[in-house]
């Protein structure tokens, strides 16, 4: 089977710091990562494959410096690596960003097979949103299964797939059919240590660049802010509140007093939490 | 490249999609609306939060606010139509077919576009839940229109814009985002980051049915089965009134059992930042904060939480945080309400005990006298 994996590189959001005075991001020498959730994306894919045979296809969008990731996703075992970049991408929001990935996925399918599977992360660590995995199902007419914790099974011949996804309240078992796309939950599995031979063959590894016109998009109006129905007005930092915690003095006292001391400032301030605690603990 | 090419436009310099003029084919988009989330027979809270929102945002903008009901033909349905004219909606767009018994992206999809293409909305919210985020990318892309996820603030500008406010770079700083030349404007918001409004007793007012024009056999996924969670045990953090957490500052995974037994003495859920979900001291679903769940309760204790900005953002509406930190220069002192500061390891058995004396009736008689 071939599956394709769309992962992102991410500043490592940890580290990333805003500057006190101009409140921007300070973005030098802030590593960047592969999205942690987009691992788990990876992983299973890597799974299916040594379990069904067939080929993973890593692909990302971003600047030449995107790279970096693919190498480490063929480090983890990825087949193929395909790199989208072009300046006509810049300033994508979500929906352009899901119709660049989706014609580059066409692409994928056109040049090494079409894909039985489409996986990507939950979401991603620096935008959160959660919506380019349903923007790529939607642009390619995918069934869609979001926050996917465990694949089931794959009939391959049948052409059908059972999922435990995730939903308000509970898990949905789901039954559906291939090709498919699928966000992946985080924490459903442990990436591998890549072997030896991937790693080496990673770094010599030649990766696929495509242009916007190379990946076959016709319509550049698609891409970039201009292809963006959303467009990013104001950025600022959340306003300071201006007291600081009122302290309670820890002086020469034992545990003791300090709890019994703390929980009537709770309830001092709070005194509608007196019923429901008393409630609680009666 | 196909840079040769001179009838390939150049990608823009700046700000190329601010144009302020409304395509005219959107001039007639009017109304706000609220998608009620309704699965397994319960509409989800977040939608009433919406609803309350949504009524400021349609009060300034002098339109209606409608309700989108879709569901199975049951009384639950019928339910959430009158819960959403008690929440505040003017009117009801109701769609009940079997085909929308359990959540499935298709019919969902289909149903939610027929109703904006027929009657036109200018912003639709949604609740950025698991299956509202599902919903919400599915749809905006189908429309071809913006979708601005995770909003912690929403209003309406000058022109009538509507400005979405979302935190960015891990919630270390906010930006506003407007849907400029496309309607419908759409944003998602998560459970617990607006107040939940008054309910009222009202009636039932308009509602517009519509049909799905979908058949069973047109759609791929079929549900085999649903887990609920009160059969796994799984949190529900969002609205609990008192919530007790753990960061980093417990030092090791076992002292987290001194967060759960104040979490048990005080019938509070638990939860913790962060770092402690990466490193597999506790599942995902207890995590608190801008990757995981927004909490609102009358009382929150932090222990041993620094106050990452990515914290912060999902704890700051709760009505009093109380911070136990052995760093009095931690950030969590600068948003909490009352601190103190020591060691949360040795502390947290001392207050569990307190309170346990407390909360008992006899002690309680004992502390009175």
């Amino acid at each position: 089977m071939h599956i394709v994996v769309s992962i992102k590189q991410v500043p490592d959001s940890a580290q990333i710091r805003v500057h006190p005075v101009t409140n921007t991001i300070m973005r030098q020498g802030v590593p960047t990562i592969i999205n942690p959730y987009d691992l788990f994306a990876l992983e299973e894919a890597l799974r299916l494959r040594d379990a069904y045979g067939g080929e993973v296809t890593v692909l990302t969008m971003g600047p030449p410096m995107a790279e970096d990731s693919l190498r480490k996703a063929l480090g983890y075992g990825a087949d193929r690596a395909v790199l989208l970049t072009d300046r006509y991408f810049a300033g994508s929001d979500t929906l352009a960003t899901s119709f660049a990935l989706s014609q580059a996925i066409a692409k994928i399918g056109e040049t090494f097979g079409p894909p039985d599977v489409v996986f990507t992360g939950k979401q991603t660590i620096d935008g959160d949103t959660a919506q380019v995995g349903p923007g790529i199902a939607k642009r390619l007419d995918l069934v869609q299964l979001t926050y996917v914790a465990k694949i089931a099974s794959i009939d391959l011949a049948a052409r059908e797939i059972t999922v435990e996804r995730r939903c308000e309240g509970g898990t949905q078992k789901l039954k559906s059919s291939l090709p498919c796309l699928i966000t992946m939950l985080e924490g459903t599995n442990e990436m591998r240590r890549g072997s030896v031979e991937d790693a080496l063959c990673a770094a010599r590894s030649r990766i696929v660049k495509w242009s916007a016109a190379e990946a076959g998009i016709e319509d550049l109006t698609k891409c970039g802010l201009r292809g963006s129905p959303t467009v990013v007005k104001r950025v600022f930092a959340p306003t300071a509140r201006s007291e600081k915690a009122a302290q309670i003095d820890t002086a020469e006292k034992t545990l003791r007093d300090l709890a019994d001391e703390l929980i009537v400032a709770i309830f001092t301030r709070q005194p509608a939490l007196e019923p429901e605690l008393a409630f609680e603990g009666a | 490249m196909s840079s040769a090419n001179p009838d390939t436009p150049r990608p823009p310099a700046g700000r190329a999609g601010m144009k302020k003029e409304l395509p005219e084919r959107f001039r007639d988009y009017r109304h706000v609306w609220v998608f009620i989330e309704l699965e397994r027979g319960q509409v989800h809270p977040v939608s009433f939060e919406l609803l309350g929102e949504g009524r400021k945002l349609a009060d300034k903008l002098g339109v209606q606010l409608a309700g989108v009901v879709l569901g199975p033909p049951e009384e639950a349905t019928q339910n959430a139509v009158a819960e959403a004219f008690a929440y505040g909606a003017d009117l009801v767009y109701f769609i009940d077919a079997p085909l929308l018994a359990d959540y499935r992206n298709e019919p969902f999809t289909k149903a939610m576009t027929d109703l904006v293409d027929t009657y036109k909305p200018e912003i639709l919210l949604l609740g950025a839940t698991t299956l509202g985020r599902d919903l919400a990318g599915s749809v905006a892309t189908t429309l071809l229109t913006g979708l601005t996820a995770d909003c912690t603030e929403l209003d309406v500008d000058a022109d009538g814009s509507l400005a979405a406010t979302r935190p960015t770079f891990g919630g270390s700083l906010l930006c506003t985002i407007y849907t400029l030349n496309y309607r419908p404007q759409m944003a998602t918001v998560r459970p617990r980051v607006m107040p939940m409004p008054q309910r009222a007793d009202r009636g039932i007012g308009r509602v517009i049915t519509h049909k799905l024009s979908l058949v069973e056999h047109e759609i791929v996924t079929k549900v085999l089965g649903f887990l609920p969670d009160s059969q796994s045990g799984t949190a529900n953090l969002a609205y609990a009134d008192v919530v007790v957490a753990g960061g980093l500052g417990l030092g090791g995974a076992e002292n987290l059992q001194l967060v759960k037994s104040l979490a048990r003495a005080i019938g509070a859920e638990f939860g913790c930042s962060r770092p402690l979900v990466q490193k597999g001291w506790m599942p995902a679903d207890r995590q608190i904060g801008q990757t995981g769940k927004t909490i609102r309760p009358k009382l929150y204790i932090a222990a041993g939480i620094s106050g990452a900005i990515q914290h912060r953002v999902g704890v700051e509406a709760a009505d009093l945080i109380v911070a136990i930190n052995t760093d009095p220069n931690a950030p969590i002192f600068d948003f909490a309400h009352l601190g103190i500061v020591t060691d949360a390891v040795r502390f947290l058995p001392a207050l569990t005990e307190a309170f346990t004396r407390r909360l008992s009736p006899h002690s309680r008689d004992k502390l009175a006298s």
